[in-house]
C-alpha cells in the first residue's frame, strides 16, 4: 500500500480512504472493551462518563468478595490444569502427525481438529449427558477434561506448525558431531519446537480461563469460574464490579498475547530468520 | 535380474516395507493418546445423544406390557376389550406395586405428543389404581371420554417400540397423523423451522458483514511494510485474545437503553428519547461481527500475504488502471482466504450461544439457545439431542466443505 509520484488523483482518493475504512474497523473491534473498561474505576453504580472521582471501590467490592475469589482460585487451577494436561496430550499427537504420512492420517486429523468447529454448545450438552451418568457433574476434574478438548487443537496445530518448520538436518548435524540422541534433543530439538509448545500452552490457558459455555453446564455452585460469576452477573444485574473482572481478564489476555509475540520473535531469531 | 538385498540377506524390498511399517507404528503411538482421549470424552459423547434422541424409555419403563397388545392391533378406530384390559392392569400394577415416578415420567413423555394430557395419564392412572376387575373398556372411556377417541390409541401406537422418531420428527415441525403419514404441526406448535431459517439468516448477515469489514483491513495489512503491518495485527489480535463473555459484556454497557451510546447521543442532542440498540436483531449483529470479525480477517490476510505484488505491477504496466488490476488480478488470487474465511465464520456464528444469548431479544434466538433451553429448563434431553444431532449435521456438511477445500490445518491462529 503506498502512493507513487505516478498514482492518479482517483487512486490518491482511493488510498486515504482505505486508511479511512481500516481505521474504523480498527476502532469498531477495539474500542468497546476499552471504553468500557475505566468504568470499573467510577465510583458511581451505573455506567457513565464522565468519571468525576477515581475510585477502587469496585475493585474492592470484587477482592473481598468470596464468591470471586472463590472463582478466581477455581478458574487458575482449572486452566493449569487443562494446561498441562492439553500441552501433553496435544504436543504427542503433533509430534507423530509431523513424522510424516501414515495411513488413516486425514481422517485422524479431521478428528483432534473437529472441537474448533463443533458447537460448543454440542460439545458441552453431550459432555454434560455423558458425566451426569458417570456422576461427573459438579466436579472440577469433569471441567478441566472439557477443557482439554476445547484447548487441544490449538496445541496441536501450533506445535504441528513448529515441528513442520523443524529441519532434520540440524538434529543430524548434531549426531554427526558425537551427540547422543537425548542429547541432540535436549540441546537441539527441544529449543527449537520449544516456541511451539509454549504458544500452545499459552492458547490452552486462556481458552480454559475464559471459557463460559462447558461452565454453564459442568459447573455447580463450588465450581464457579471467573465467567461463570461474571455471566451470573450479567444475567442479573450488571453492576461495575463485573467490569473489574473484565479489567483483569483482559489484563491476562494482554499478558498472553505479549508473551505470544515475543515467542514468535524469540522463534525468528532462533532460526536466524528476519521479519 | 538379482534381487537387491540388504547385509543379512532380506530383500531390500521387504526390508523398506518393515521399516515404513514402524515408522507408521511409532507415529500412530504418538497419536494414541489423544485420539483415545477425544473419542472417550469427545466423540462417544456426542454419539450417545443420538440414544437420548431416539430412546423411548419412558414408555418401555412403564407399560412395556401395553406396548406389546398395541403392537398386534391393527391400528383402526380404537382397540376391543383386551388391549384395554392390559392396559388399565397394567397401569394398576406399576401404580400400586412400582416406583410411581415412572408414571410421571411417562406423562411428561405422552404430553409432547399430545399437548395437556399430562394430568389424563396420572389421573388414568390413579383411576387404574382402584380398578380391580373388567370389563375395563366402558369403564375407561367412562372416566375419561378421551380414551374413546382413536387420536390417543394411535399415539400409544407409535409408541410400541424401544426407540421412537418423534423428537427428530417434531425437530422439523412434522408429527405423526393418525394414518401415520408426516404432516407439519400447526402453527402454534411450530417453531424450530423458525428458529433454524432465523440461525442461517443470522449467521448469513454475520458472515457478509465481516466481509465487508474484514476484507479491505486484511488487504491493507498484506500490502504494508510487516513492521506497521505487526503493529496494527494488534488492533486484530486484541479482541481475538480477550474473553468473549467481556466482549459481549462492553456492548451491553455501550447499547443499553441508558448504555453509553444513548447517553452520549442525547448529550449532544442527537436523539431525544433512547433508541432500542439492544435486544434486537441489529444488536446481535453488531455484537457477532465484532466477536467473529478476526476470524475473517486472519485467513484472508494469509491469503493475501502470499500474492505476489509484481503481478499487480505487471498488469498495471500492461496498461490497466489500478482499479481494473485489482479487480482481474489481485481479486480472483484472494479469493481463497475469502472462501475460507466465510465458511470459518458462517460455521462458528451458526452455534453461537452466549452473545445472542445476551444481546437478542426473546425473538432472535438461535438454534443453540433451544438446545440449552431444552436440557437445562425443560428437561426434555430427547428434544434437545435431537436438535444439537441436527446442528451437528449441518455444520458437519460445511466443515467437509472447508476441509475439502480450505485445510483446517493451513488456518493461522494468531
Amino acid at each position: 500500500m503506498q502512493l507513487f509520484p505516478y498514482s492518479t488523483w482517483p487512486e490518491r482518493i482511493w488510498h486515504y480512504t482505505l486508511w479511512g475504512i481500516c481505521w474504523a474497523v480498527f476502532i469498531y473491534l477495539v474500542a468497546p472493551v476499552l471504553v468500557v473498561l475505566p468504568l470499573s474505576f467510577n465510583p458511581e453504580p451505573y455506567f457513565s462518563y464522565p468519571i468525576k472521582e477515581f475510585s477502587l471501590r469496585w475493585w474492592e467490592h470484587m477482592v473481598e468478595s468470596p464468591a470471586w475469589r472463590l472463582a478466581a482460585y477455581n478458574s487458575t487451577v482449572i486452566a493449569i490444569c487443562t494446561t498441562i494436561l492439553s500441552s501433553v496430550l496435544g504436543t504427542l499427537a503433533a509430534v507423530g502427525l509431523s513424522r510424516g504420512d501414515f495411513p488413516g492420517k486425514g481422517a485422524i486429523l479431521a478428528l483432534l481438529l473437529s472441537p474448533l468447529i463443533v458447537p460448543i454448545i454440542i460439545t458441552s450438552v453431550g459432555i454434560y449427558f455423558f458425566f451426569a451418568r458417570v456422576n461427573m457433574v459438579n466436579n472440577v476434574w469433569g471441567i478441566v477434561l472439557a477443557h482439554t478438548i476445547l484447548a487441544t487443537p490449538f496445541v496441536v496445530t501450533l506445535v504441528t506448525a513448529t515441528l513442520v518448520n523443524f529441519d532434520k538436518n540440524q538434529a543430524r548435524a548434531g549426531a554427526t558431531l558425537g551427540a547422543n540422541p537425548l542429547t541432540v534433543f535436549r540441546k537441539i530439538t527441544m529449543p527449537l519446537i520449544m516456541p511451539g509448545l509454549a504458544s500452545g500452552a499459552i492458547f490452552a490457558f486462556v481458552t480454559s480461563f475464559d471459557e463460559v459455555i462447558v461452565v454453564l453446564f459442568l459447573a455447580g455452585p463450588a465450581e464457579l469460574t471467573l465467567p461463570k460469576q461474571m455471566w451470573n452477573g450479567v444475567r442479573e444485574q450488571i453492576n461495575p464490579s463485573i467490569l473489574s473482572v473484565a479489567c483483569l481478564l483482559v489484563f491476562v489476555s494482554l499478558l498472553a498475547l505479549t508473551l505470544m509475540e515475543t515467542i514468535r520473535r524469540y522463534n525468528l531469531r532462533l532460526r536466524g530468520l528476519k521479519e | 535380474m538379482e534381487l537387491v538385498r540388504t547385509a543379512d540377506g532380506v530383500p531390500l524390498k521387504v526390508r523398506l516395507r518393515e521399516v515404513e511399517r514402524r515408522r507408521h507404528l511409532i507415529s500412530l503411538l504418538f497419536v494414541a493418546p489423544l485420539t483415545l482421549f477425544l473419542l472417550a470424552f469427545f466423540v462417544f459423547p456426542i454419539i450417545s445423544m443420538s440414544k437420548h434422541a431416539i430412546d423411548n424409555i419412558e414408555f418401555v419403563e412403564a407399560i412395556p406390557r401395553t406396548q406389546a397388545a398395541v403392537k398386534q392391533w391393527d391400528g383402526n378406530g380404537i382397540p376391543d376389550e383386551p388391549v384395554f384390559a392390559t392396559f388399565v392392569e397394567e397401569l394398576r400394577d406399576v401404580y400400586n406395586n412400582k416406583d410411581r415416578s415412572i408414571i410421571g415420567k411417562l406423562a411428561k413423555r405422552v404430553n409432547y405428543e399430545i399437548s395437556a394430557t399430562r394430568s389424563l395419564i396420572l389421573n388414568t392412572a390413579r383411576f387404574a389404581g382402584r380398578q380391580t376387575q373388567g370389563p375395563y373398556k366402558q369403564a375407561l372411556i367412562g372416566f375419561d371420554k378421551r380414551w374413546g377417541e382413536p387420536a390417543y390409541w394411535a399415539m400409544l401406537k407409535r409408541n410400541a417400540g424401544v426407540l421412537t422418531e418423534f423428537y427428530f420428527v417434531s425437530s422439523i415441525d412434522r408429527q405423526r397423523s393418525a394414518a401415520g403419514e408426516l404432516v407439519k404441526l400447526p402453527p402454534e406448535q411450530s417453531i424450530f423451522f423458525d428458529v433454524y431459517v432465523r440461525t442461517f439468516w443470522i449467521s448469513g448477515l454475520v458472515t457478509i458483514g465481516c466481509l465487508i469489514l474484514g476484507y479491505p483491513v486484511a488487504f491493507l495489512l498484506a500490502n504494508v511494510p510487516t513492521r506497521i503491518s505487526n503493529m496494527l495485527m494488534f488492533f486484530v489480535l486484541l479482541p481475538f485474545w480477550t474473553a468473549l463473555l467481556v466482549r459481549t459484556t462492553a456492548w451491553m454497557v455501550l447499547l443499553q437503553r441508558h448504555g453509553l451510546i444513548n447517553d452520549f447521543m442525547k448529550k449532544i442532542g442527537l436523539i431525544v428519547e433512547p433508541l432500542q440498540l439492544i435486544l434486537n436483531l441489529g444488536g446481535i449483529l453488531i455484537a457477532m461481527i465484532h466477536v467473529l470479525l478476526p476470524f475473517m480477517i486472519l485467513p484472508m490476510f494469509s491469503v493475501m500475504k502470499g500474492i505476489d505484488r509484481q503481478h499487480m505491477r505487471a498488469a498495471r504496466s500492461l496498461g490497466a488502471n489500478s482499479f481494473l488490476a485489482f479487480y482481474r488480478v489481485y481479486f480472483p488470487q484472494s479469493l481463497p482466504g475469502v472462501s475460507a474465511g466465510c465458511l470459518l465464520v458462517f460455521i462458528l456464528a451458526l452455534g453461537y450461544y452466549i452473545t445472542p444469548r445476551l444481546v437478542g431479544g426473546p425473538a432472535d434466538q438461535m438454534i443453540s439457545h433451544f438446545i440449552a433451553f431444552y436440557t437445562d429448563e425443560l428437561l426434555n434431553w430427547g428434544q434437545a439431542s435431537a436438535l444439537a444431532l441436527l446442528l451437528l449435521a449441518i455444520t458437519m456438511v460445511l466443515y467437509a466443505f472447508y476441509h475439502r477445500f480450505v485445510g483446517i490445518e493451513s488456518t493461522r491462529l494468531g
